[in-house]
């Protein structure tokens, strides 16, 4: 038997940073970009990487490797911008590749295990088993706060 | 009624006119309150709107003009003396019909209660004994021109109309030919016209007018217009209907006899064609001589039919223009450096071309988007002359350069500042009339309101000669408040005492008024014009007055900057603070106090190395023996910013950085360079704090 909550689903882009997969709610998502020229922004937080030319529209870039104090890496093939929009503000995250978009049933959603203990977690609104893939769910509001 | 709906726009527009001549003329008046001819312009003014409102059945907007006619021709027939008090309560009503109107341009009905108002105009008007016979608008249309004699007929009746006009006499209707000259200083002609179709029909029948309906609907007619109309009424009846209409000037009502339409007929019709079309053709110049006239009578009406070559176009219209100009500005930078690379004589002499080409559009995209700071300033002097009644204190207010033209986003941002400077001026400024008797100043108190351009800048001033910062007083203030320490407030220079007056939470007002001194004030204004990319100096003697001097970009959106190099980074400085651009050898580098000077022109310049301010990551150390600097200032201070190298000069488009990155140290936005990269904007104004 299939209840309503159950037939609930969510879209989310889900990407990677080092070996763990993450995903945003794809109605938050304006586009996935390839890398392409960051102009630095000086004396700024070093998690932003500076501004791109999105089409005419200046837009800032965060790295969420740095955001979430992993270990840098040189930017490969792979990387990806994906440009996320929430309320009045537009920011780029670099992330390590993005993979696909999938749909995920709401209730499929656990609150993060207490056990993570790293810098990211902070910024993770809950957990998301699908088969043996375990998505984090990112807390846009956090990611974005510049004063944390 | 859908009519009314079409010229609801016009009449909204129309009537803010009128009220914004009406406070003009009042203040007129005031200073020469024996002036006779300015209340008949005023009540001129006044019994349009009243017309116009009436017609457009906004009745308690009608109804209070009216009162405010009432007094208004009380004092034209010289019954009541012209006061300030008087004049405080005409203003009141202007206040509370631009009240209204505002209300009927944001949808609403018009409607305020006005018993106050109105049981205060009725005072005034029975104070004085009443004029027996109010005027009618008949009169009031002789007073505006002289009578003029029945124009020639024009109409033409071919055989369909006689029968008609046959048939309708035969059943006991006459007829009549009526000729209708509108005012000449009547701006909504076709407006008129139907108000007069409206009144004919309501009474009978037009068969036919001159020029065709087609072309009174489409203003194509001068101030005539001619009609035969079928009706019971008798012509003092219709006469009087029709002078009911506003700004017609005179009506003309001739029974139509059997005669006149055989000869308005058949063979006589090749010749009135012929009349007609010289009519026509010639009608411009009597319009000409009309114009003079009316510019004689009556110079608000000059001034609009001055303005009447114009089309309007919705703003929205003008940024969509702007937003794809400033995209080809993008793409010419694009193009040019292309040619650069390039290096095709053809192509770059093309490149070169488009780019002048495109200099002229953009004057022309820039200067459509300019209006007159009038529209800014022109609701200052009722502001001061209510305040300064509220003060007690007496007060001229001298506008100067009010057709000095800005950007309308400027225009926009500028109002409140320049509000609250004024009133600033006035409340904290201007002494009342005793103080300024002792001190041996003429009672009367002025603040002059300047406006003009120099450069790529528009500054508009606010002087007083009123009583000058209080130093002391400010300085006193400012420690009290832990703006500035006691050590640090010694080493002041006058200049910077006056500029703490901008610092927030900063108030020298002993008593708290309505008018200013909240304490909330100048430091909102300093960040609002900070923030229009213009900047706000003041300049004060005591005892003598006060002079705020703002400066302003003509334009927000293009600017001219030079770009530079540092490392592989592009940084543009904005044209407009660059005094030039200098090499200078190592050697001539000295040291003062830990700081990096060069002497430059016999003046020693600081050295601000953009590399370090910037935290830009060096591959190597740089150690050339030449240095580029770019020689900048604010104000009258001067700094030399140590580059790699220069690029050149490029008009950019500015962008903003977005609502993520805020408050970014010595950057004020950004640009898109023609290789598609974004550069950062240097905002000099921080860099030299």
């Amino acid at each position: 038997m299939v209840t309503a909550a159950e037939k609930e689903n969510i879209k989310v882009i889900v990407f990677q940073l080092m070996d763990k997969e993450y995903a945003i709610p794809v109605n938050h998502v304006q586009g996935i970009e390839k890398m392409m020229h960051i102009t630095r922004v000086p004396r700024t937080e070093k998690f932003v990487r500076g501004v791109i030319n999105l089409r005419g529209v200046v837009t800032p870039i965060v790295d969420l490797r740095e955001r979430f104090g992993l270990p840098p890496v040189e930017d490969t093939e792979s990387v990806r911008i994906i440009i996320v929009q929430l309320d009045d503000i537009e920011v780029g995250f670099v992330v390590d590749s993005a993979n696909d978009v999938i749909d995920i049933p709401v209730n499929s959603i656990e609150p993060q295990p207490e056990v993570v203990g790293v810098k990211e977690e902070a910024f993770i609104s809950g957990v998301s088993k699908i088969g043996n893939r375990l998505l984090i769910m990112l807390h846009l509001d956090k990611v974005l706060n510049l004063s944390e | 009624m859908e009519m009314n709906q079409q010229y609801l726009d016009m009449f909204i527009e129309e009537s803010k006119e009128h009220l914004q001549n009406c406070s003009d003329l009042l203040l007129d008046l005031e200073k020469n309150p024996g002036d006779l001819s300015i209340v008949n312009e005023i009540f001129r003014s006044a019994h349009t709107l009243k017309g116009m409102a009436a017609t457009m059945g906004f009745e308690d907007l009608a109804d209070l003009t009216h009162k405010m006619e009432n007094v208004l021709d009380a004092i034209r027939n010289e019954k009541i003396t012209v006061d300030s008090n008087l004049l405080d309560v005409v203003f009141e009503s202007v206040d509370h019909l631009e009240a209204m109107i505002t209300d009927i341009a944001n949808g609403g009905d018009g409607k305020r209660d006005v018993s106050g108002i109105v049981s205060k105009l009725k005072d005034i008007e029975a104070g004085k004994s009443i004029p027996s016979s109010t005027p009618t608008e008949q009169e009031v249309a002789a007073d505006v021109a002289v009578e003029e004699t029945a124009p020639g007929r024009y109409l033409i009746y071919d055989e369909y109309d006689i029968t008609v006009l046959k048939q309708s006499k035969e059943q006991g209707f006459n007829t009549y030919e009526i000729s209708v000259s509108l005012r000449p200083d009547c701006l909504l002609k076709a407006a008129r016209v139907f108000m007069v179709f409206q009144v004919l029909e309501k009474s009978g029948e037009v068969i036919k007018s001159f020029p065709t309906v087609e072309k009174l609907e489409e203003e194509q007619f001068d101030q005539n217009f001619q009609v035969a109309f079928i009706t019971k009424d008798s012509p003092e009846e219709i006469k009087k209907k029709i002078s009911k209409v506003s700004e017609i000037e005179n009506v003309v009502v001739v029974p139509l006899t059997d005669a006149m339409v055989k000869e308005a007929s058949k063979e006589e019709i090749a010749s009135k064609e012929q009349q007609q079309k010289e009519l026509e053709k010639s009608s411009p110049v009597p319009k000409q001589e009309k114009k003079e006239v009316a510019a004689k009578k009556d110079s608000s009406a000059s001034k609009q039919i001055a303005h009447s070559k114009t089309i309007r176009v919705s703003i929205e219209r003008l940024d969509i223009l702007m937003n794809l100009f400033e995209e080809l500005v993008i793409d010419r930078g694009r193009l040019q450096s292309i040619a650069a690379d390039v290096k095709q004589s053809e192509l770059t002499e093309t490149v070169e071309r488009m780019s002048r080409t495109m200099g002229d559009l953009q004057n022309i995209v820039l200067t459509m988007r300019m209006i007159p700071i009038e529209t800014v300033f022109n609701r200052f002097p009722k502001m001061v002359r209510s305040l300064s009644r509220e003060l007690n204190k007496k007060i001229r207010l001298e506008i100067i350069g009010a057709e000095t033209e800005l950007d309308r986003t400027v225009i926009d941002e500028i109002g409140d500042p320049l509000v609250h400077l004024i009133r600033n001026s006035v409340d904290h400024g201007i002494e009342s009339p005793e103080a300024r008797r002792a001190k041996g100043k003429p009672e009367e108190g002025s603040v002059t309101l300047r406006a003009y351009h120099s450069g790529n800048y528009v500054f508009i001033e606010i002087e007083d000669d009123g009583a000058g910062i209080n130093k002391e007083k400010v300085l006193r203030k400012a420690i009290e408040r832990g703006i500035v320490s006691k050590e640090a407030a010694l080493t002041l220079t006058d200049k910077q005492i006056n500029e703490l007056i901008f610092e927030s939470g900063f108030s020298t007002a002993d008593k708290i008024t309505d008018v200013s001194g909240r304490g909330v004030g100048l430091d909102v204004v300093k960040t609002t014009i900070q923030s229009l990319g213009g900047s706000i100096s003041i300049e004060s003697q005591q005892d003598v007055g006060s002079k705020f001097s703002i400066q302003l970009p003509l334009t927000l959106s293009i600017i001219s900057v030079m770009l530079v190099e540092i490392e592989k980074e592009i940084y543009a400085i904005p044209l407009s603070s660059i005094i030039e651009t200098s090499i200078i050898k190592k050697s001539d580098i000295l040291n003062a106090h830990n700081q990096k000077v060069i002497d430059f022109r016999g003046k020693v310049v600081p050295l601000i190395y953009l590399d370090e301010v910037f935290e830009v990551p060096r591959s190597e150390a740089c150690d050339d023996e030449y240095q580029s600097v770019v020689i900048v200032r604010k104000g009258d201070k001067m700094a030399g910013l140590v580059v790699d190298s220069f690029i050149g000069q490029q008009e950019i488009v500015l962008k903003s950085l977005g609502n993520y990155l805020k408050n970014i140290f010595a950057i004020s936005g950004a640009t898109i360079l023609g290789n598609g990269q974004v550069a950062l904007i240097i905002d000099i104004n921080a860099l030299m704090k």
